[in-house]
């Protein structure tokens, strides 16, 4: 698979106190390292707070990393300014969360279209730019097109707004699409259908997905052949190919998030207790310089108050330094994993 | 901008057939707009009662002076005549219908408030948007601006102004009176676009790379218009007292019709005059019952647009 | 008759029947919930699933009578058992008494936890008030010793959080001083609306545990709703499923998942991923939400149904009951796949 965006060693502070208190920075992104190849799903996961929409908006240019290289096929894409990052970056789409507030409430689902494929096809003509609009309903599962496009966003179902979103999104013609929780707010029975599609875009289309969740489920289900990795307070804890990750949770935290899961299946019930020492979730204020996990981490030893790297097993990395007495008094207790 | 250059640069001559269908789809559009608004402004009761007694002045400011032409010509003889069949609300000092007098200053009235409504609306909501949008510098300097209009009291700017420059026509003095009125408006549209700004909608755009043109009249606007007519409309009010006050202090005495001038007179005469009090009252009640209009509008026109106080 | 017979509670300590809620809007009514009965089991833990519009926070609300505006219950029977007592019916009891009977015997833990809580008070003036208003004459020690209980509770540190203010909190740690504030005057029935959804997993799954442990050791039954199938499946002992206003099916957690009934319940328990089992098994259900203002001829699943008839759009089907379990579709408990 080839590289479609690399992201390097991404920093994202935010400047925090006002005018009269002490300034002081977040340390957000802490670090972030990552690849995203070409058509290939990228599930990023996380709890909230934990930087991952950051990273998202990172990725489509809303936000500009304090530190890092961001690079697109290739061209570089300048993060000083936004405005300087080179046009090819259009290839990133991004679909948002709330399907109503993504959308102008006072323009129709026509209107949302047409606009920025005429910005950016100035040459159309009004009919190829119908055509067009046609084409991508009939993509995204809207027919009759005409019964929809007259509407006001208010006027459709979450489902269906949805929908328009991925049709705006993939209006471009885009190489990658960063999904920001596209199915938290949808009705259950919703969900699947709208995650299937988005497996169909890409399958199609060949548009490679960063599906940005707290759901470990959903991301399961739409990355299987994709690759996870799991966030904790602005770092990449593990990452890897989804089923390796899945069938084997190496990280402590990504052991943690697994057991928290709930599983559709009373069968499957059990009373034990999450592998956590603490249930609070540690500020992100007042981490230090090592694993942010530890202070909650029931493997903690002196040493995750330094630097951790990566260890690279089995095309997983995982960031943590006591991998081995992890494994061992893991095996020690015959519990298995979720399997 | 990038808009514009987009329909130049259209090879095949469907330049033209291009635009009229998008100009076509634009007033279709501004058309069914009209349509609802019309339809939601009927459902509100409020502000139907508030748009009557608009409409009521307007007719009456074009009309009036038709069906009940005013004659200036003074005739001692019915000086101060007590209201009458003849002449409903009395005469004044020179023997003129003061009903007719009143009818006849309408048009002024409306006409300066109109002007005034629309040019603080036009600068207040232009800056605005400029401010909240742009922010930078170009923020910084509008907001101080507006800062320093709101902190300095109008109504001795008003007065200063008039006093300064010789007020002949109502532009003249809906300039005057715009010069200190935009800066709340300002602020507030601002305060609207930079919450719009953060939303949704607006983000995407920026991902989708659309013009800065495009974001704030097409996404912005049409958002904030209904603000924008409510403002217009409280502008209007706020204009009326003000043009009436400065009527009455006599500091800008081109029509004496003008219901301030009316006042003007009565004062000159003496408030305490019993004879007085209907040429005093006659322009008091015309600005009472258009204020209760605008109020009633506005109000229900609030009603209408603000989903937080929409029932049902 | 024996003076001394020791009168053991109801089984059950709610019973809805037949209750039917109306939004009368301007144009139209919409009707919220249609012809609902249902029991709810001293001490267990009753989940309600429902997607948006199921109609399952209106039917929660009639057992506190806080329907919000406009709705109205329209018919049906609402009762509540007390451990000691007589029965009450909730729909008689004056306003005096109804505010009683909200939080001393029924207590309600709300989804937005963030916007329950009054901003400007801390955690221990908003409990010592909500004792106040009950009319209880409790010292302060009184107060900060029931406090120390419940917090122990829910795990949280009496000393560090009574003086918080809610915006010091975090997510978590607000749902849980709700929970805590929900058992302060000791109710027999908790009511949950959501109370997870804007929480993350760990979190939830910690809050889960918390209620779990109060409903063991403290007896309090439960009555949870939420629209996330995995909750049920690991916390509740019973769940209704409702669908456009209706209960579609309703008895134990096991019994449903196991035997697979309603078409409903079966394709919502299909349709949910899982970290579990065949992805490839899992599918959609077709069509679209129904719109309560049309609603479809006959069972109000039809179109969305793969086992649909002609006797389905036809007729609304009647409820079916068999051993503590209801199955409202015309297959009832006939095997027809």
């Amino acid at each position: 698979m080839n590289s479609l965006m690399t992201l390097e060693h991404i920093n994202m502070r935010f400047q925090k106190g006002g005018f009269f208190s002490k300034d002081r920075s977040v340390h957000v992104l802490k670090d972030i390292d990552l690849t995203i190849g070409e058509g290939e799903i990228l599930a990023l996961v996380g709890e909230s707070g934990c930087g991952k929409t950051t990273l998202g908006k990172i990725i489509t240019g809303l936000y500009v990393p304090t530190e890092g290289q961001i690079a697109l096929q290739g061209e570089s894409g300048e993060t000083i300014k936004r405005k300087k990052r080179p046009l090819s970056f259009l290839q990133v789409q991004f679909i948002q969360q709330d399907s109503y507030a993504a959308l102008n409430p006072v323009r129709t689902i026509y209107q949302s279209l047409y606009a920025p494929i005429r910005m950016h096809n100035p040459k159309w003509s009004k009919k190829q730019i119908d055509t067009k609009i046609d084409e991508l309903m009939t993509l995204i599962g809207l027919q009759p097109a005409a019964q929809f496009l007259s509407k006001y966003p208010h006027q459709l179902s979450g489902g269906q707004r949805q929908r328009i979103l991925m049709a705006r999104a993939i209006s471009l013609d885009p190489k990658l699409i960063v999904a920001d929780e596209p199915v938290s707010m949808i009705d259950v029975s919703l969900r699947l259908s709208l995650l299937n599609l988005m497996s169909e875009l890409n399958e199609r289309l060949g548009i490679a997905f960063v599906y940005i969740t707290h759901d470990l489920s959903t991301a399961r289900y739409i990355a299987r052949r994709g690759r996870l990795a799991v966030m904790y307070l602005g770092e990449i804890m593990e990452e890897g190919a989804m089923d390796v990750v899945l069938s084997h949770p190496r990280h402590p935290y990504t052991r943690a998030l697994l057991k928290a899961v709930p599983v559709p299946d009373p069968d499957a019930r059990s009373d034990e207790k999450l592998p956590l020492k603490s249930m609070e979730l540690s500020g992100i204020e007042d981490r230090g310089e090592g694993c942010p996990f530890a202070p909650r981490c029931p493997y903690m030893t002196e040493q995750c108050e330094r630097p951790v790297d990566y260890v690279v097993t089995e095309g997983v990395r995982i960031k943590c330094r006591n991998l081995e007495e992890v494994e061992r008094l893991n095996a020690a207790r015959p519990e298995g994993t979720d399997e | 901008m990038s808009e514009k250059q987009s329909v130049r640069s259209d090879p095949n001559g469907g330049k033209w057939g291009d635009f009229l269908s998008r100009a076509g789809s634009t007033f279709a559009a501004l058309g069914r707009t009209i349509k609802n608004a019309f339809v939601k402004l009927f459902s509100n009761g409020q502000a139907c009662a508030g748009f009557c007694i608009i409409i009521f002045f307007i007719l009456l400011a074009i009309f009036g002076p038709m069906i009940f032409p005013y004659d200036v010509t003074t005739n001692f003889s019915m000086r101060f005549l007590p209201p009458s069949w003849e002449h409903p609300f009395g005469t004044d000092e020179m023997g003129r219908d003061i009903f007719r007098q009143l009818i006849s200053g309408t048009s002024n009235v409306l006409q300066i408030a109109f002007y005034t409504g629309l040019i603080t609306v036009a600068v207040g909501t232009l800056l605005g948007i400029i401010s909240g949008y742009i922010g930078g510098i170009v923020d910084k300097v509008i907001q101080g601006l507006a800062n320093i209009v709101l902190t300095i009291p109008s109504f001795p700017v008003f007065l200063m102004l008039a006093a300064l420059f010789t007020i002949e026509s109502p532009i003249e003095l809906a300039l005057a009176l715009s010069a200190w009125s935009w800066a709340g408006l300002c602020r507030s549209v601002r305060a609207q676009v930079m919450s719009f700004r953060e939303r949704d909608f607006i983000q995407i755009c920026a991902v989708m790379r659309m013009s800065k043109f495009h974001i704030i009249v097409k996404e912005l606007f049409p958002n904030i218009i209904s603000y924008v007519l409510i403002n217009f409309i409280v502008a209007v009010r706020n204009a009326i007292t003000g043009s009436v006050g400065i009527m009455m202090l006599g500091l800008a005495a081109y029509d004496p019709t003008n219901w301030g001038s009316m006042l003007e007179r009565a004062r000159n005469i003496g408030l305490v005059n019993p004879k007085v009090i209907p040429l005093l009252l006659a322009p008091l009640l015309a600005i009472m019952v258009f204020q209760i209009g605008t109020v009633l509008l506005s109000n229900g026109m609030d009603e209408i647009m603000n989903p937080r106080l929409r029932v049902n | 008759m024996v003076e001394n017979q020791i009168v053991q509670p109801h089984e059950n300590i709610v019973e809805i029947e037949h209750a039917v809620i109306d939004y009368p809007l301007r144009r139209y009514t919409i009707r919220a919930v249609t012809d609902v009965s249902l029991s709810l089991k001293r001490g267990a833990i009753t989940a309600l699933v429902g997607e948006s519009g199921s109609g399952k926070t209106t039917l929660a609300s009639s057992l506190l009578r806080c329907i919000s505006e406009p709705g109205i219950l329209s018919g049906g029977e609402v009762r509540f058992y007390p451990a000691e007592g007589a029965p009450v019916e909730v729909l008689k009891l004056s306003p005096r008494e109804i505010d009683r009977f909200r939080w001393e015997k029924v207590s309600m833990v709300f989804q937005a936890a963030q916007s329950a809580l009054n901003p400007v008070y801390t955690v221990r003036a908003q409990f010592e008030e909500t004792v106040r208003e009950h009319g209880m004459k409790w010292s302060r020690e009184r107060i900060e010793q029931k406090m120390r209980e419940v917090f122990d509770y829910v795990k949280l540190d009496y000393d560090r959080v009574a003086r918080c203010y809610p915006h010091e909190l975090s997510g978590g740690m607000k749902q849980r001083v709700m929970i805590a504030f929900s058992l302060l005057l000791d109710p027999e029935l908790i009511i949950l609306d959501e109370p997870t959804t804007a929480l993350d997993v760990i979190t939830q799954d910690y809050i889960f545990s918390i209620l779990k442990r109060i409903n063991r050791e403290k007896g309090i039954s439960m009555l949870l709703m939420t629209h996330d199938i995995g909750i049920v499946a690991k916390f509740a002992d019973y769940v209704g499923v409702l669908y456009a206003g209706r209960l579609m099916e309703f008895g134990s957690v096991f019994d449903v998942f196991r035997e697979r009934r309603h078409p409903y319940t079966k394709g919502l328990i299909r349709a949910t991923p899982s970290l579990i089992g065949d992805l490839e098994a899992l599918k959609p259900i077709g069509g679209s939400p129904p719109d309560l203002r049309n609603l479809p001829q006959g069972c109000v699943f039809s179109p969305r149904c793969p086992y649909c008839t002609d006797a389905c759009r036809e007729r609304e089907p009647d409820t079916a009951v068999q051993g503590g379990r209801c199955i409202k579709c015309i297959h009832g408990f006939e095997e027809y796949e």
